[in-house]
């Protein structure tokens, strides 16, 4: 009897509660989407805050996000080097550097760092304001919350994701450089024409049309999850560590879609 | 006036409000007393919209607030002011930015007027040369004195006051409800607060309303309200103010 109960009653109720709670939160996080991009259109715009939060995710993730690039750089050449050698085809290390970061590990891993040091933030800020009724008081005082602090954030993050990542290709670019030539001795001009000549512009293009979407999924997911704390410190914690997995996942996600599209 | 009709309110299992009436009269001070928990702080949520009851009703002069959304809501909003029990000062902007928030926000005054304003705001509630400091950095009284000043400073028609007092040193306690009142006075708002401070709300209040269970059980003017029979504001003032209340007639 038992054994019966769990496969035939349990088990589909569970699943159907939970799938309908995937459907709802689904949901709520495109009309929350929805509502900041409305909110985008209109008066009052805010620039100066857009610029202050140009300043909290570009400035204080550039460190960061040019140390993962010189190793990520770095670790590609020097396997790279060594499968190109048994080829005989050292003089491809710069493109086979140069592709994968400007295509897949620039956008990718640039905008993971993104997440880990200003998307947590965003959830924690968010969040911390709406258990301290900040965001309420905003609402008194006739202050749409969504435009106040969603709308400047993601219009920052929008702008600024393509920005670090880019810096984040030629960081990497130039680690590479540094470990295929100066360390492990290939040459120098055949690593830089091979980069010129393998590289095209919708390469590029593509890797910036990636770093946009990851600037919308990490501020989109991370503002939601902020917004809607559950009332407690627990809540916040909580939110924190889901914002960043659900963003992580959700860019690695898209980034297969992406690229298939792009291919 | 303010006219709430059979409001309820739950949080999952926990029923919180059970039917509340209540009218408070136009540019007068009501003050609503009860025990810890009972809904005090929701119950002034509801009025400015922040909550939407599960059922009854909410009247502004007029309007039915708990259906209004968007813009509606917002424009019968801008009438009102709210000081929170925890102050909800915004904590990534120092004391003055704060106090000037609504009037940047709302363009009530030039922004060369706005030092000013806020500066004598922040001078009537004793927070003189605070104004360059950051929420983090104030006492929990201090924060109260400047959710106030952030309130007044509006010049709103409507002012909900939750526990403006608690956490201040009776000295200060007296300094607050002088100038709630003196402010009320000038300004003629109509003014709902949430307060403990129990007999000092006696001479400030106009109104007195008690919520216990869920509802409001008494509700009459300042001067009336220590001599309720009623038994639960019996044991309430006794409790409250140690016995210092006035004793009812025999
Ligand atoms: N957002 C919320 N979600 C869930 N429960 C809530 C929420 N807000 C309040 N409550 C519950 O409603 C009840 C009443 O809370 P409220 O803050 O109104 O009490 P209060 O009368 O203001 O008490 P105090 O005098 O201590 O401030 C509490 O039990 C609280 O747990
Ligand atoms: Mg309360």
């Amino acid at each position: 009897m038992q054994p019966f109960k769990t496969v035939v009653i349990a088990l589909p109720g569970k699943t159907g509660r939970v799938s309908l709670w995937v459907i709802q939160e689904m949901g709520r996080m495109f009309l929350f989407l929805l509502q900041v991009g409305l909110w985008a259109l209109r008066p009052p715009f805010r620039p100066r805050e857009i610029l202050k939060q140009l300043h909290v995710i570009g400035f204080k993730t550039t460190f960061v996000v040019v140390l993962t690039a010189i190793f990520t750089g770095m670790v590609l050449a020097l396997q790279g080097y060594y499968s190109l050698r048994k080829f005989g085809a050292e003089a491809l290390l710069g493109s086979a550097v140069a592709l994968s970061m400007i295509r897949e590990l620039g956008p990718v891993l640039a905008s993971l760092m993104v997440t880990a040091r200003s998307g947590s933030a965003m959830t924690a800020e968010i969040g911390l304001m709406r258990i301290t009724e900040q965001i309420d008081a905003l609402e008194t005082m006739a202050v749409n919350p969504v435009q106040y602090l969603i709308t400047p954030k993601m219009l920052a993050a929008i702008l600024v994701v393509p920005l670090l990542v880019s810096m984040f290709d030629v960081v990497g670019i130039w680690g590479g450089y540094v470990v295929g030539v100066q360390l492990l001795g290939a040459s120098a001009g055949s690593f830089w024409s091979s980069v010129e000549s393998a590289v095209e512009w919708r390469d590029v293009y593509g890797g910036l049309l990636k770093a946009v979407s990851f600037g919308v999924i990490v501020s989109w997911v991370c503002c939601y999850k902020g917004f809607y704390t559950q009332m407690s410190a627990e809540g916040l914690g909580k939110a924190t560590t889901e914002a960043v997995v659900l963003t992580s996942v959700l860019i690695l996600v898209w980034d297969y879609f992406l690229t298939s599209v792009l291919l | 006036m303010i006219t709430l009709k059979g409001v309820e309110k739950s949080f999952g299992k926990q029923v919180v409000l059970r039917g509340v009436n209540l009218t408070i009269p136009t540019g007068q001070l009501t003050t609503i007393i009860g025990p810890s928990g009972e809904g005090k702080s929701v119950l002034l949520k509801h009025i400015i919209g922040l909550m939407k009851p599960d059922r009854g009703e909410i009247w502004v002069d007029g309007v039915e607030l708990s259906r209004l959304t968007g813009k509606a809501l917002n424009e019968v909003r801008k009438r009102f002011a709210m000081l929170f029990q925890s102050a909800a000062l915004f904590d990534s902007m120092t004391v003055f930015d704060n106090v000037a928030f609504p009037l940047r926000e709302k363009r009530l005054v030039p922004e060369r007027e706005v030092p000013r304003v806020v500066n004598d705001m922040l001078e009537r509630v004793g927070l003189t040369g605070m104004g360059h400091k950051f929420p983090a950095e104030l006492s929990g009284g201090m924060k109260k004195r400047v959710g106030l000043a952030r309130a007044l400073v509006m010049g709103p028609e409507i002012i909900l006051f939750d526990e403006p007092t608690t956490g201040l040193d009776p000295l200060m306690a007296k300094t607050i409800h002088d100038l709630i009142r003196a402010m009320h006075k000038v300004f003629g708002f109509t003014a709902v607060m949430v307060s403990h401070d129990i007999p000092a709300i006696f001479s400030i209040s106009d109104w007195v309303a008690m919520l216990k269970h869920g509802q409001i059980i008494a509700m009459a003017p300042s001067h009336e309200f220590p001599r309720l029979s009623h038994p639960d504001v019996r044991e309430f003032l006794s409790v409250m103010d140690g016995g210092m209340s006035v004793p009812v007639d025999a």
